[in-house]
C-alpha cells in the first residue's frame, strides 16, 4: 500500500514540476521584491531567513502606501466615504484570509498582531475556561516558544501540567508517544503545523483526529506553514488555526486567529474595549458578535489591507506552485550542504518544508552567521526561540537558512560557498 | 586586512580553540555566571583572591569564538592585577571593542587583537560578556549577568 502511495505522490510532484518549468519564472518574481535588489557589504543579498520574517512584494508596500494616501481613517463607525472605504477594505482582508485557509464563514476570522497573540488568546480566553487543577495540555518538543509559554503561564495559574510529546533524532513526532499522552485530564492540544527550527512537516491531520475522538481541542500554530502549504482549515478540522501576516509576504504587526464559530462564541473576550462591545453602561456591557468580540480598540488597518495584498499575490503565484518550487529548492539546499564536509544538518525529517538549519564541527554558529553576512548571505543563527529544541539535539545554537519562492539554486549556491569560506577562515 | 580577518584573528583563532585557564578553580573565593539570552553564550569566571590581588582566574562555558577567546585572553591578562587595575582594563578593553578611543594609557598588551570587533556592532556583546562577568565577581555581588 504505501509504496502505491509514494509512487503516486511522487510522479504528482513529477507532473507538477512539469508545469512550473512552464509557468514559475523566479526572475520574474524576484522583480516584484525592490528590497532583493541591493548590495550587502559589496555582495549582491541573499536572503535566506524567511521563517524569521520575509519579504515584501511592491503590491504589499503601495496597498498601505495608498491607504494611508487616499484612504485612511478609522473603521466600523465613521458614515463619511473614507471610512466607508477603509472598513470594506478591512473587511475585504478578512474575506480574503477566509478563502486563504478555506474557513467555513469569515466570522471565524479573528486578526490579532501575530500568531504570538492569536495563541495567547486561545490560552486566555479559551484556556482559562477548559483548564483546571490536575489538568494537562498537550505539546510537542518541537514548539516555538510562542507555543509554550503562553501554556506554561495557563499552566502556571490553573494548577495544571504541560506534558510534552517527544521527538527522534531526525525530528519528527513520535506520534505513538503523543497518542498515550492523551488521556482524560488533556484539555488542550496545540501543536506546530511547520517547525520554525527543523522545518518538520507535523501530522496535523492524524493528531487532530486523535484529538477530536476524545474530545480535546486543537490549535495548529500554522506560523511556518502559511507561507509555504495550501491550508484548508474545514479538511483538517482543527479547533483553532494561527499564523502571521510577516511571514506570509505581509508586514508585521498583523496575524489571523481563526477559530471554530461555536467555539469563539462561546468564549469570553481576550481584551476590553471599543469594537468589542455592542453596548455599554456601568453596570452592564454586552459583548459584539464575533469576530468584532475579540478585536478590541482599533486595529492595525493598514497592515489587515496589507496583509490582504499579500494573500492575493501569493494566489496569483499560486501556493502549489510556491509548494513545488520549494520543495525542490529544499532538496538542492540538502544535497549541496550533506556534501560538505563538517557540516551536519539538525532536521532531517522526511516531511520537510524550507528550512535548512546545520552546524559546523569546530565553528560556533554564531561566527556563521557573521561570515556570512560579509558574503552577503544573511541567515540566522541562535536558539531560533525554541530553546528546548537546541537541548533536544545538544547544540547550543543552529545556523538556519529558510527559504522563500523568490529564492535560486545560485543564492543556495552562494550559501555553500559561504559556509566553505567560514570553514577556511576558521580552517575547519 | 580585510574587516573580517581582522575580526578573526591569529591569537583570537588560537585562544577559541584552545582556551588558556579553562577550568574551574576549587577553592574559588568569588565567582559569576553570565549569559547572554540572544544567542546562548554562557560563562562562568572563577576568581581566587589574594587580598586585593586576582591570584588565579579561570572560567567555563560555551560560546562563540570571539566570546571564548576574549574569556580565555581576559583570564591571562588579568591574573595578577589588582581589582582597580582589572577595573580600569576592563574600561579600556570596552572603550576598544566599541570603537572610542581609550581614554586611559594603560597598555592593552593581547587584548588589542580585539580592535577588530568595533567593526560588528553585532559582535560586541560577545567580547564583553566574559569581563561584565568578572566584574560581577569581582564585586562579590554573585549576580547572574545577562547582557539583555
Amino acid at each position: 500500500m504505501r509504496a502505491t502511495g509514494e509512487v503516486i505522490v511522487s510522479t504528482e510532484i513529477e507532473a507538477k514540476r512539469e508545469t512550473l518549468r512552464g509557468s514559475f519564472d523566479v526572475s520574474r518574481i524576484r522583480e516584484d521584491f525592490p528590497i532583493l535588489k541591493q548590495l550587502v557589504h559589496g555582495k549582491p543579498l541573499v536572503y535566506l531567513d524567511n521563517a524569521a520574517t520575509s519579504q515584501k512584494p511592491q503590491a504589499v508596500i503601495d496597498a498601505m502606501l495608498r491607504y494611508y494616501t487616499q484612504d485612511n481613517s478609522n473603521i466600523h463607525r465613521g458614515v463619511h466615504t473614507l471610512s466607508e472605504r477603509a472598513t470594506a477594505q478591512y473587511e475585504e482582508a478578512r474575506a480574503k484570509a477566509q478563502r486563504l485557509i478555506n474557513a467555513a464563514d469569515s466570522r471565524e476570522i479573528i486578526f490579532t498582531r501575530g500568531a504570538t497573540e492569536a495563541i495567547n488568546l486561545v490560552a486566555s480566553a479559551c484556556g482559562r475556561e477548559r483548564v483546571g487543577g490536575g489538568d494537562e495540555v498537550l505539546i510537542t518538543a518541537m514548539e516555538h516558544h510562542s507555543n509554550i509559554v503562553p501554556w506554561q503561564m495557563l499552566c502556571e495559574e490553573r494548577g495544571a501540567s504541560l506534558r510534552v510529546a517527544p521527538i527522534n533524532d531526525d525530528g519528527e513526532l513520535l506520534i505513538d508517544e503523543f497518542e498515550k499522552l492523551l488521556n482524560e485530564r488533556t484539555r488542550f492540544v496545540s501543536v506546530a503545523h511547520i517547525s520554525n527550527a527543523l522545518g518538520t512537516i507535523n501530522p496535523v491531520r492524524r493528531i487532530i483526529e486523535m484529538a477530536r475522538s476524545r474530545n480535546i481541542p486543537v490549535l495548529i500554530d500554522g506560523a511556518q506553514a502559511a507561507p509555504h502549504l495550501k491550508i484548508d482549515v474545514q479538511e483538517l478540522d482543527c479547533d483553532f488555526y494561527a499564523f502571521s501576516g510577516h511571514k506570509i509576504y505581509g508586514p508585521t504587526g498583523i496575524g489571523v486567529l481563526y477559530g471554530k464559530a461555536h467555539l469563539l462564541e462561546a468564549m469570553r473576550p481576550y481584551q476590553g474595549g471599543g469594537d468589542m462591545i455592542a453596548s455599554v453602561s456601568f453596570e452592564k456591557t454586552v459583548y459584539n458578535t464575533i469576530p468584532y468580540k475579540f478585536e478590541a480598540g482599533t486595529p492595525n488597518i493598514a497592515g489587515t489591507i496589507g496583509l490582504g495584498a499579500a494573500i492575493d499575490y501569493v494566489n496569483q503565484v499560486g501556493l502549489d506552485n510556491i509548494a513545488a518550487y520549494e520543495h525542490e529548492l529544499l532538496e538542492y539546499g540538502t544535497k549541496a550542504l550533506s556534501e560538505i564536509p563538517g557540516v551536519r544538518l539538525i532536521g532531517t525529517a522526511k516531511e520537510k518544508a524550507s528550512v535548512l538549519s546545520f552546524v559546523i564541527e569546530g565553528v560556533h554558529p554564531h561566527d556563521v552567521g557573521t561570515i556570512l553576512d560579509r558574503e552577503g548571505v544573511a541567515i540566522r543563527t541562535g536558539h531560533h526561540c525554541a530553546q528546548p529544541v537546541m537541548e533536544r539535539f545538544g547544540v547550543p545554537a543552529t545556523s538556519r537558512a529558510s527559504l522563500a519562492f523568490y529564492n535560486t539554486r545560485e543564492e543556495i549556491d552562494a550559501l555553500v560557498a559561504g559556509i566553505c569560506k567560514v570553514k577556511e577562515v576558521f580552517r575547519a | 586586512m580585510t574587516e573580517l580577518g581582522e575580526l578573526y584573528q591569529e591569537l583570537i583563532l588560537d585562544h577559541s580553540k584552545s582556551p588558556r585557564n579553562f577550568r574551574r578553580i576549587e577553592e574559588a573565593s568569588r565567582s559569576a555566571e553570565g549569559y547572554n539570552p540572544l544567542c546562548g553564550d554562557k560563562v562562568k569566571v572563577f576568581l581566587k583572591m589574594e587580598g586585593d590581588v586576582v591570584s588565579d582566574v579561570s572560567f567555563q562555558g560555551s560560546g562563540c569564538a570571539i566570546s571564548t577567546a576574549s574569556a580565555s585572553i581576559m583570564t591571562e591578562t588579568v591574573k595578577g592585577k589588582t581589582q582597580a587595575e582589572a577595573e580600569r582594563l576592563f574600561k579600556t578593553f570596552h572603550d576598544l571593542v566599541t570603537g572610542r578611543p581609550p581614554k586611559s594609557d594603560q597598555e592593552l598588551g593581547k587584548l588589542a587583537v580585539f580592535s577588530g570587533v568595533s567593526e560588528f556592532p553585532t559582535r560586541v556583546k560577545c567580547a564583553t560578556l566574559s569581563w561584565h562577568t568578572l566584574r560581577s565577581a569581582l564585586s562579590g555581588n554573585g549576580e547572574v549577568v545577562s547582557t539583555e
